[in-house]
């Protein structure tokens, strides 16, 4: 047999690396308002299929929602008004997201990113600047599932690496959520397909989903958590934090925020609420 | 088609029943067609308004621009791939048995994990380490450290699959080392290898679809978010499988037009590689058993 | 290291679902492959160009593609199937057009003279092929059979993308809770090399055993 000694080379040399897996390495060092605006340049990951917050337009190919206008708000803070070509978006899906805040892939992370303490371990937050629940989306025709306790015994779909899945564990343990996959829109096809019985996630994400679904699906409509939306950066990033909240709380005062709201969540028929206090943490 | 060389040509029963065969097949397959047909038609996949919807021509840019993406990744790990290949190859033939050795590892290693490991990994372990990588490079690194083990042994058995002859015959009109490899070796072996290299490359282009695992926006991905965009899943998938098949039945056109010249040319001692890794066929015997 | 065997569990009953998934699938394919193969040097032109026409449509098409528009696409015309189940089809289909293609190539060196002897003390052409052909070819073959064996193990990976809880599926979540990827995927292709070693040294014997010397 060719190689078997090499063959088991490879597989010793891959026992050794699990076992120095332990020690891992650091990233980069944190980026300020003064070092953006010196690269020229604001990396932003974001949704790129959430209809509403992040979502690819199909037609114009361009990114848009209300977590993109909040970036451009702070882009805009730290450019001036002309930021053509100055913010990229990247589209990074829930699992990597503090990997791609560590590594330095990008500066900030505005993509529904829940605050939690967990979380803060490895990133640092600005915000909130929204408050959203989490919630059940279910068929048009499913009368059975009212509230979480409800989702014992049934399919329950969410994505791959968000904390959406821990809730209802905690609060439904029978619930069966082996069914998750790398985007929210494939857990609404597998709803519309019945492999699953309920998508949960966060109220404003399902509220995308069911208006893009043309009213084949509904929201429960009792939120169970609360998820304060954050803007994600490195841990000790300490001088952008502050700016990016100073930043929100200007956006609050001068209307920025509210037509931002507006002219995208608020599209879907959500009442504009009143913008959440910045926690200065 | 050529007809089968396997049996004699068939006698008068055998023809009838051959006939009978082929009525008999042609007619299942157009059943089965229809079937599929108003299967489509019945769940309403066939309505204009479903396939428009993904043909329409800012959404086929969507597509279009996918496929660019697709076909640049593939381009760029093909070209860094061959580069690995060559050393690869290189040191496995390699006098020095501790080159040898490490080549040898190299190779059996990126052979034995599978690719969308690599690519994960690429994405999610070496930003540990500082080394910060878009999608998209994250994704050439991976397909080019795969490939490049493919190629290295692909070039290795062209190299291998030179009559010895070849080599004893070129010292002994006085060449040296190099001069036999350079003028030689590489000429024949390369000429051999070009339709393995080329089926190769279908390999690597298909591979780059799992770009979709890391969020690059390549053909698939686009291929998914135009078609949850706009209810038309399945018509966005089926298109984009269609792009696929073209891009890559020319490629293996190409892969058979080459392999058909050299076996005319230069006979037997090919190195028949039908599609990529999942069945490399090494036809020849001889070069076979220099290969283990 | 601990993240691996703190979670051995999770590995192991990931690498039960991949070799369920290979074996199976290996299987089915082998039959598909068989099959397609003897459509492919039939004297029947109808049967040639099916399989002709179902090998360079799936061959060309990444399996990524296949897994998808299987899973989500075809739930549109109403055929919906359970994740592990819609890998089996996808994966044995698309095997199976690289083993027809790889026991074609082993048909082909087949001496003619072989498929004239079995025609002349009557057999017909199905006992020909297989009974006489079939069995020649398959030898000549193993080595490209166990490539196909191992590169099958290796693609059933791509099922994580339709929620299959094999080896990388799993290790997602584990990813996700430990945030460590390189601990985590490390021990991901040590489950694959313990997959895919023995496997190769088995197929390495059984060519030992019945290569045919000549």
């Amino acid at each position: 047999m060719a190689g078997r000694r090499v063959v088991w080379a490879v597989a010793l040399a891959l026992v050794a690396a699990v076992a120095a897996a332990g020690c891992g390495g650091g990233g980069s060092s944190a980026a300020t308002p003064d070092s953006l605006r010196e690269k020229g340049k604001l990396v932003v990951a974001t949704k790129f299929d959430q209809p509403l917050f992040g979502q690819r337009n199909p037609s114009t190919g361009a990114i848009e929602g209300f977590d993109v206008e909040i970036a451009k708000i702070i882009a805009r803070k730290l450019f001036g008004n002309d930021i053509t070509g100055k913010i990229e978006f990247v589209e990074t899906p829930s699992k990597i997201r503090e990997t791609a805040i560590e590594n330095g892939r990008v500066d900030l992370v505005v993509a529904t990113y829940t605050i939690n303490d967990t979380r803060k371990e490895q990133v640092a937050f600005a915000g909130p600047y929204y408050v959203a629940g989490q919630d059940i989306m279910v068929r048009k025709d499913e009368n059975d599932i009212k509230s979480v306790t409800d989702l014992n015994g049934r399919k329950v779909c969410s994505v791959q690496g968000s904390t959406s899945i821990d809730n209802v564990r905690e609060q439904a343990p029978r619930a069966d959520l082996s069914t998750s996959f790398d985007l929210y829109s494939l857990c609404a096809e597998a709803l519309g397909d019945k492999r699953v019985d309920a998508v949960t996630t966060d109220n404003t994400i399902l509220v995308g989903l069911i208006q893009q679904s043309g009213g084949a699906y509904k929201l429960v409509g009792k939120t169970f958590t609360t998820e304060p939306y954050g803007i994600g950066m490195k841990k000790d990033a300490n001088d952008l934090r502050t700016f990016v909240n100073d930043t929100l709380e200007e956006a609050y005062a001068n209307g920025e925020w509210k037509r931002a709201f507006e002219s995208t969540v608020g599209k879907a028929g959500i009442p504009t609420p009143t913008p959440p206090p910045v926690d200065r943490y | 088609m050529s007809p089968p060389v396997l049996m004699d040509a068939l006698g008068p029963r055998g023809r009838r029943r051959a006939a009978a065969a082929s009525v008999v097949t042609v007619a299942a397959v157009a059943g089965l067609v229809a079937l599929a047909l108003i299967r489509f038609a019945d769940h309403g996949q066939l309505d204009a308004e479903r396939w428009r919807a993904v043909l329409r021509w800012p959404a086929l840019r969507q597509l279009l621009e996918g496929l660019v993406i697709t076909l640049e990744a593939a381009a760029v790990s093909m070209a860094l791939a061959t580069v690995v290949g060559v050393v690869m190859a290189a040191g496995r033939l390699a006098p020095a048995r501790p080159v040898r050795w490490a080549a040898g590892v190299y190779v059996e290693l990126f052979r034995a994990i599978p690719i969308l490991v690599l690519i994960i990994a690429a994405f999610l372990v070496l930003p540990t380490y500082g080394l910060e990588l878009s999608p998209f490079w994250s994704l050439v690194l991976a397909l080019t450290a795969y490939n490049g083990a493919v190629l290295g042994e692909i070039f290795r058995a062209g190299v291998l699959s030179l009559e010895r002859g070849q080599i004893e015959a070129a010292r002994a009109v006085g060449l040296t080392g190099r001069q036999t490899a350079v003028a030689v070796v590489v000429p024949q072996a390369a000429r051999r290898m070009a339709p393995a290299i080329v089926s190769q490359l279908v390999t690597l282009l298909k591979d780059t679809s799992l770009g979709t695992a890391i969020g690059m926006q390549e053909l698939l991905s686009r291929g998914r978010q135009l078609g949850s965009g706009t209810g038309s899943l399945l018509q966005a998938l089926i298109l984009v499988a269609a792009m696929y098949v073209v891009v890559n039945l020319t490629l293996s056109q190409l892969a058979r037009r080459l392999e058909v010249r050299q076996r005319r040319r230069y006979g037997a001692g090919r190195i028949a590689i039908t599609g990529g890794p999942e069945d490399l066929v090494l036809v020849d015997a001889e070069a076979e058993s220099r290969l283990r | 290291m601990s993240v691996v065997l703190d979670n051995l569990d999770v590995y192991l009953r990931g690498l039960l679902v991949t070799v369920e998934l290979t074996l199976l699938s290996y299987a089915i394919a082998f039959a598909i492959g068989a099959v397609v193969a003897a459509f492919r040097v039939s004297p029947v032109p109808p049967l040639r160009a099916l399989g002709t026409v179902y090998v360079g449509l799936v061959r060309n098409t990444p399996l990524a593609v296949l897994f998808i528009l299987f899973f989500f696409g075809f739930p549109k015309l109403g055929l919906t199937y359970s994740p592990f189940l819609s890998a089996l089809v996808v994966l044995s289909v698309y095997t199976g057009a690289f083993m027809t293609e790889t026991i074609r190539a082993g048909i082909n060196t087949v001496a003619g003279g072989q498929a004239d002897a079995a025609r002349a003390v009557g057999l017909t052409s199905v006992q020909t092929m297989g009974l006489v052909v079939l069995p020649q070819a398959l030898r000549s073959v193993v080595p490209p059979l166990g490539n196909l064996f191992i590169a099958l193990a290796k693609n059933t990976s791509i099922a994580s993308l339709i929620s299959v809880a094999e080896l990388v599926h799993r290790s997602d979540q584990l990813v996700t809770d430990t945030a460590q990827p390189l601990a985590v995927l490390a021990g991901v292709a040590v489950a694959y090399l313990i997959l895919t070693l023995p496997s190769g040294l088995l197929f390495g014997a059984l060519e030992r055993r019945v290569a045919v010397r000549r």
